[in-house]
């Protein structure tokens, strides 16, 4: 049997006019690995942080670890970890005084304290660099301490806002390992958002959410399914032309990416010849794969989310960094 | 939902032991304390750049400005007490200042960096927060005071032991009141620019650091006795030279006056404790308003 350990009902939270959460419903189970989707902007921050007490809702209701998120806030709290987008580590303190700063505000037992902080730097391979100062630490170090910060007062809900922003891909794929690692030994609950479509394959559920609103939500091969069947792109030197052909010919409606034909046919492999045998403008290039949750999303909401949204702001956020790393 | 929990142990708690939320406090201030004596421990070289400007001070614009005020006035053979004596113990407390307000302001920084949102979100009272800033910029403070007792000898100032402890709580009460100062501006402010020229400079200078607080024009009696730091200073000036030989006269004819009279030590450590107190009181209101 499991039971619900997040809900929420029609989460709204408005800014002066501007909707940014327009009525939220979601339950995430115990030990689940819930990935909430959507490109920046969507409202995935205000959601979590609605669910982590660090915002009140305008409308609706939520409850975390059965606990009403806006009648008890200090009580959600303590029974749930948080790793925020932002970096929140102290980097003039070592890794192991960082997790001891926190073991006393979270008010950890004095004769567990040292045993969970050796635990989780083992679990997140942190103890050979555990006296080093954080600020020596690689960008996936950080992250890694930050879980292992969240998880120090056994949480029962780790609640991770875009944790591998940043990060490169061996990075973001390593840090899936510790998540999916922590889940395993603790049966911890997983709430996460992201903008990386390949990282909610990972997940056990996934919301995807638009313009503030769930538009879909299911596992990851729910979710694919409602694709329905391969997905065909082509490139041609005249693709007006054959937009035109594919629709008159084969009764297909091609969506145009990025320059290319996108379109989504039940059986593609057989899909396939038939187009290169019916059309007559010349074809460069075709690709046949299985639908991605980019497809689903695209399919959702008429547009893709794109890697570059994230990647200016990735931008900034270094640049400020350096900027104010030498100002300290 | 083919999520397999069944053979994953459950080692989150259903209801973990409610937490007193008084001893949770005290662990608070205890770790935020010891977090920014750790962090000052650790910058080696704030500590020694923070030493050389009271040496500056002292070396060259005290000896410099005794030079030019030569031997009459306050100053000099008729009253036995040098400029470099009259000025030491207000560079004590300069040091004192500038440590308390820019160590407990380091909550700015702690909100730029993101640390503070890891101290906000926990299940600990804010008050908390702000009185384990205002005792880290109080200790921070106090150390790098009494750190400038070693330079008594080459000043010409004698110090007892028994002086020394008399030194003590007043350097506290005046690296507490203006702790709870600086932790007051960062729960206001954003930046450290405004609160440098526009209120620790003039703070420095109204405080009879640099000069004796008497005779002055008008305006600026009365906002020497409106600075704080006034109040710190003083007592902390009356005992340091206490043990030098001193006429009395002297020392009183130095003192922190309201009316024409000398004000009591006790009294003026109180005036900074009550500072103190409202300023952190403050401090914490906002500090709760937060989100």
């Amino acid at each position: 049997m499991t039971e619900a350990v997040i809900e929420a009902k029609g989460l709204v939270k408005k800014y002066g006019q501007l909707e940014a959460v327009r009525g939220i419903d979601l339950e995430v189970k115990q030990g689940e690995i819930f990935g909430f989707l959507g490109p920046n902007g969507a409202g995935k921050s205000t959601t979590i942080s609605m669910l982590c007490t660090l915002l009140k809702p305008t409308a609706g209701s939520a409850s975390v670890a059965g606990i009403d998120v806006v009648h008890d806030p200090a009580r959600v709290r303590q029974r749930i970890g948080l790793v925020f987008q932002d970096p929140s580590l102290d980097d003039q303190l070592t890794g192991r005084e960082n997790l001891e700063f926190h073991a006393f505000i979270y008010s950890v037992p004095a004769e567990q304290r040292r045993e969970r902080i050796n635990k989780m730097l083992e679990l997140l391979q942190l103890t050979d660099r555990a006296s080093s100062q954080v600020r020596t630490y690689s960008g996936g170090m950080k992250r890694r301490l930050e879980i292992a910060r969240g998880m120090l007062h056994e949480p029962q809900i780790l609640f991770l806002d875009e944790p591998t922003l940043g990060l490169d891909p061996q990075t973001r794929r390593n840090i899936w390992t510790h998540l999916n690692d922590l889940r395993a030994r603790t049966g911890v609950t997983i709430f996460m958002t992201t903008h990386y479509m390949d990282e909610a394959e990972f997940c056990d559920r996934i919301a995807i959410i638009d313009k503030g609103q769930i538009v879909a939500l299911g596992t990851p091969d729910q979710l694919k399914a409602m694709v329905g069947g391969d997905v065909v792109t082509m490139t041609s030197s005249r693709p007006e032309d054959a937009l035109e052909e594919i629709q008159k010919v084969l009764g297909v409606v091609p969506t145009r990416d990025d320059g290319a034909l996108r379109m989504e046919v039940p059986d593609g492999r057989k899909f396939v010849p038939r187009l290169v045998r019916e059309l007559t403008v010349p074809v460069d290039t075709i690709s046949l794969r299985r639908p991605s949750l980019d497809d689903v999303f695209l399919k959702l909401t008429g547009r893709a989310i794109r890697e570059e949204e994230a990647s200016d702001r990735e931008r900034m956020r270094a640049m400020a960094s350096r900027w104010m790393g030498r100002r300290r | 939902m083919s999520v397999e929990t069944a053979n994953a142990p459950k080692v989150a708690p259903r209801a973990p032991a409610p937490i007193d939320t008084r001893a949770a406090s005290l662990r608070a201030i205890y770790i935020i304390w010891y977090r920014d004596i750790l962090r000052y421990w650790r910058d080696r070289w704030r500590l020694v750049a923070s030493l050389a400007q009271p040496l500056l001070f002292l070396v060259v614009f005290g000896s410099g400005l005794s030079s030019a005020l030569g031997r009459g006035g306050l100053f000099g053979s008729r009253s036995g007490l040098t400029y470099v004596q009259f000025m030491y113990p207000g560079i004590i407390g300069m040091s004192i200042l500038f440590t308390a307000i820019f160590g407990a302001m380091s909550i700015v920084w702690d909100r730029e960096f993101g640390f503070l949102k890891e101290v906000l979100v926990a299940p600990i009272d804010r008050w908390a927060v702000a009185i384990g800033k205002a005792l880290g910029g109080t200790t921070q403070a106090m150390i790098q005071g009494l750190i400038l007792l070693v330079l008594a000898p080459f000043v010409g100032v004698k110090l007892s032991a028994l002086t020394v402890l008399a030194i003590v709580p007043l350097a506290a009460v005046l690296a507490f009141g203006l702790s709870a100062f600086g932790v007051m501006l960062a729960s206001m402010l954003q930046g450290f620019q405004v609160v440098m020229n526009f209120l620790m400079m003039p703070m420095f200078f109204l405080s009879g650091a640099l000069f004796p607080l008497q005779g002055l024009p008008n305006w600026m009696t009365w906002l020497t006795r409106i600075d704080p730091a006034s109040y710190g200073i003083d007592p902390l000036r009356r005992v340091v030279l206490s043990d030098s030989g001193l006429p009395k006269s002297v020392i009183d004819g130095l003192a922190l006056t309201i009316g024409g009279h000398v004000l009591p030590i006790p009294l003026e450590v109180g005036i900074m404790l009550a500072f103190g107190v409202v300023l952190l009181g403050v401090a914490v209101v906002m500090f709760q308003r937060r989100d």
